[in-house]
């Protein structure tokens, strides 16, 4: 008996010294934070908290012995909410990074204070370069996309295929200045000419008095610096009023696969538009977008949804090499080892935050093209990472002038 | 070529037929809004919830039943009309008795609610809804292009906004509505049933907002928050017009329709805001409105 109990003893305690669950665990909580009710709710919410319980479950982080728990909440699109419900996060639900975060003033808020209290930050929604530029600090990443990249990819583009002029329909608050500003230094740098813009009050429903003063214009292109709905109203217009049938060319300056769904293709074919991930670029983003519309009832991931989900991924990996989840230890780790996830595949973390992919520009198809519903991009170019994105040193970041 | 203020006449006669497309759905939905309050003396803030539901429910009319849009465009007033009927019978009915405030906070409250499991079912980005085959392209007037549909919107409210007019202030039916408001008890002793009569009249009000709901749904995004955004400018309007008085509203939608459209034209910054300022300053000189009674 004596003999017989020692053995079963010393069994599980070998069991137990081998098993990884002894090995030190670590326990990490991931805060999706976006917009759960309004205009991005589409592109970012319910999806990102999918995406980034994707990102666990393919890490298989608890087989690594890592105990990953993900929580969310909706920000609002208002700064002060998104602030009250990060410090909240970090100061008593012990989170370690916050996710996602789309509305530049939200995530310009968020990202300061995950600098405060030491926390990591990987920014997906969240569209404005600032955050690695003369806002960057050494807590946050900027995975997905930029508005440097926007303008880059899309004003560029257009130019080189021939739009060499433009007029601007500008939404009339900081996103859309910023926009419009940046795609007009592109657009004159690649020798193309800005003939006018307009500026729309925000929120606005009718715009076709704009897009006449833009058809006026004898433009080849019209910039549409806005978003969501502003967008798909602008859109949806334009095609009423034949402009897009005039010979004049929309260019979409941030728009989402989700817009594009909102549109349907008559209204949406020939918008030429920027985008880091689009579900049906290869096998592999096709098999990741099919599980993910599986749990997100039928509706495809946009690049947010991506971007989390490959953020995450990448940060559990630092989490997973370095055995800690201490800020610095693996934000520096982030930034060592190089990206690669079936989304997006090989890349970097630069010094100053900014992840490093290539971005593509799309067309959207003719009705006619399209092959069934989600059908709606005919890829025109490849951007090059370091074409895309500012560069390292023209971006004011104090983290890279020391 | 000589030039109005700076702007080609071209360009100003194109956005002075925007300005009156536009304000047709100001007339349409303030011309609810004045008919509504007029007899049950309630500010109707679900009103642009109402005309969001009248643009789904033409999708939900295509997409689940086939039903093309000039079917939408009876069904729907019939369907959200019959919806606000219950509102009325289940809620409205039992706060006539006190304050106004009441009734808006509760058709406040009805409008989020509606809003919010709109947005839950069908997310916030929106839904695509084409232009009627019958309607598309347009015509070149020479000073612009005209899309048949949006000749078609100036129609189509014209007519309706002439037509409720009509109703209300010559025929008999109106009489009885117009007694109603003036004297309900009184109406009530000649034996005409004033309750019926509140509840039918906050249905057509409610089928007037989906109406315009059809006519926004090919041109303007159908998603849940587009009656929210439309909603405040059409207050103003009514505000400006005479809560309550019907030619008021009909005339001062379309004609706000025109000054903000030629906003646009001269300083399109101000155009959200140039209603507002022009309320303010009708309030301080008029505060009835313009076509309103002082009461």
């Amino acid at each position: 008996m004596f003999s017989r109990k020692t053995f079963v003893a010393a069994t599980a305690l070998i069991g137990l010294m081998t098993s990884p669950a002894l090995a030190q665990q670590i326990s990490i909580k991931a805060g999706v934070l976006n917009d759960r009710s309004g205009v991005y709710a589409d592109l970012t919410g319910e999806g990102s908290v999918i995406a980034a319980r994707m990102a666990v479950e393919d890490f298989k982080a608890a087989e690594k012995g890592i105990k990953v728990e993900i929580v969310s909440a909706d920000h609002q699109n208002k700064p002060d909410v998104g602030s009250t419900i990060a410090r909240q996060w970090y100061d008593q639900d012990g989170v370690d990074l916050i996710l996602d975060v789309p509305t530049s003033s939200v995530s310009l808020a968020v990202s300061q204070l995950t600098k405060d209290k030491n926390k990591v930050f990987i920014v997906s929604g969240g569209g404005t370069a600032d955050l690695t530029g003369k806002a960057c600090n050494a807590n946050t990443i900027h995975w997905t996309y930029d508005t440097y990249a926007l303008a880059q990819g899309t004003g560029g583009a257009m130019v080189k295929a021939g739009g060499d002029s433009w007029f601007f329909l500008t939404a009339d608050y900081a996103f859309g200045h910023a926009l419009e500003r940046d795609t007009s230094a592109v657009v004159q740098k690649a020798g193309g000419k800005v003939l006018g813009t307009v500026r729309t009050p925000f929120p606005g429903s009718d715009f076709s008095s704009f897009l006449l003063q833009a058809q006026a214009s004898k433009a080849k292109v019209i910039g549409l610096a806005n978003a969501g709905g502003d967008l798909t109203n602008s859109v949806k217009q334009a095609s009423e009023f034949g402009i897009t049938q005039g010979g004049q060319k929309l260019a979409g300056l941030l728009v989402f696969i989700s817009d594009i769904h909102a549109l349907g293709l008559q209204a949406a074919q020939g918008l030429v538009l920027t985008e880091s991930f689009y579900w049906d670029r290869d096998d592999q983003t096709r098999a990741w977008s099919t599980r993910f519309a599986k749990l997100n009832g039928g509706k495809q991931p946009t690049m947010v949804h991506a971007g989390v989900y490959s953020g995450l991924l990448h940060y559990l990996k630092a989490v997973e090499a370095t055995k800690t989840k201490d800020s610095a230890t693996v934000i520096a780790k982030m930034k060592e080892l190089p990206t690669d996830d079936p989304l997006f595949g090989k890349g970097s973390v630069r010094a100053d935050g900014r992840k490093m992919h290539d971005m593509y520009l799309y067309e959207v198809k003719k009705p006619a093209e399209s092959k069934g519903p989600w059908d709606y991009y005919k890829q025109i170019a490849v951007l090059p990472a370091e074409q895309a994105f500012r560069p390292l040193d023209a971006g004011d970041c104090p983290l890279i002038k020391k | 070529m000589f030039e109005l203020i700076g702007v080609p006449p071209q360009a100003l006669f194109g956005q002075v037929l925007l300005g009156l497309i536009n304000g047709s759905f100001y007339a349409i939905l303030s011309l609810g809004l004045a008919v509504i309050f007029g007899l049950l003396n309630v500010i109707n803030f679900a009103h642009g919830a109402q005309y969001m539901m009248g643009a789904f429910v033409a999708w939900m009319g295509l997409n689940y039943l086939g039903l093309n849009y000039w079917a939408a465009l009876l069904l729907a007033p019939l369907v959200v009309g019959a919806v606000g009927i219950a509102m009325e019978r289940l809620l409205l009915k039992r706060i006539v008795h006190v304050d106004h405030l009441y009734g808006l906070l509760l058709t406040f409250g009805l409008a989020l609610i509606i809003q919010g499991l709109f947005r839950n079912q069908y997310g916030s980005s929106g839904l695509p809804y084409q232009i009627p085959p019958e309607l598309r392209g347009g015509q070149n007037l020479g000073f612009m292009f005209l899309p048949y549909y949006r000749g078609w919107v100036v129609v189509a409210s014209l007519v309706v906004c002439v037509a409720t007019w009509f109703m209300i202030e010559k025929t008999k039916l109106g009489a009885y509505l117009r007694a109603a408001t003036e004297n309900p008890t009184l109406t009530q002793a000649f034996g005409i049933n004033v309750p019926l009569l509140v509840t039918l009249t906050y249905g057509f009000g409610v089928a007037l907002a989906a109406f315009a709901g059809v006519l926004a749904a090919p041109i303007y995004s159908v998603n849940p928050n587009m009656g929210a955004d439309l909603i405040i400018v059409v207050f103003a309007v009514v505000v400006i017009g005479g809560m309550g008085s019907i030619m008021g509203a009909i005339v001062t939608g379309f004609s706000l329709g025109l000054v903000e459209g030629l906003t646009k034209v001269f300083y399109p910054e101000a155009s959200a805001t140039v209603i507002f300022i022009i309320m303010v300053l009708v309030l301080l000189v008029k505060p009835a409105g313009l076509f309103g009674r002082p009461a």
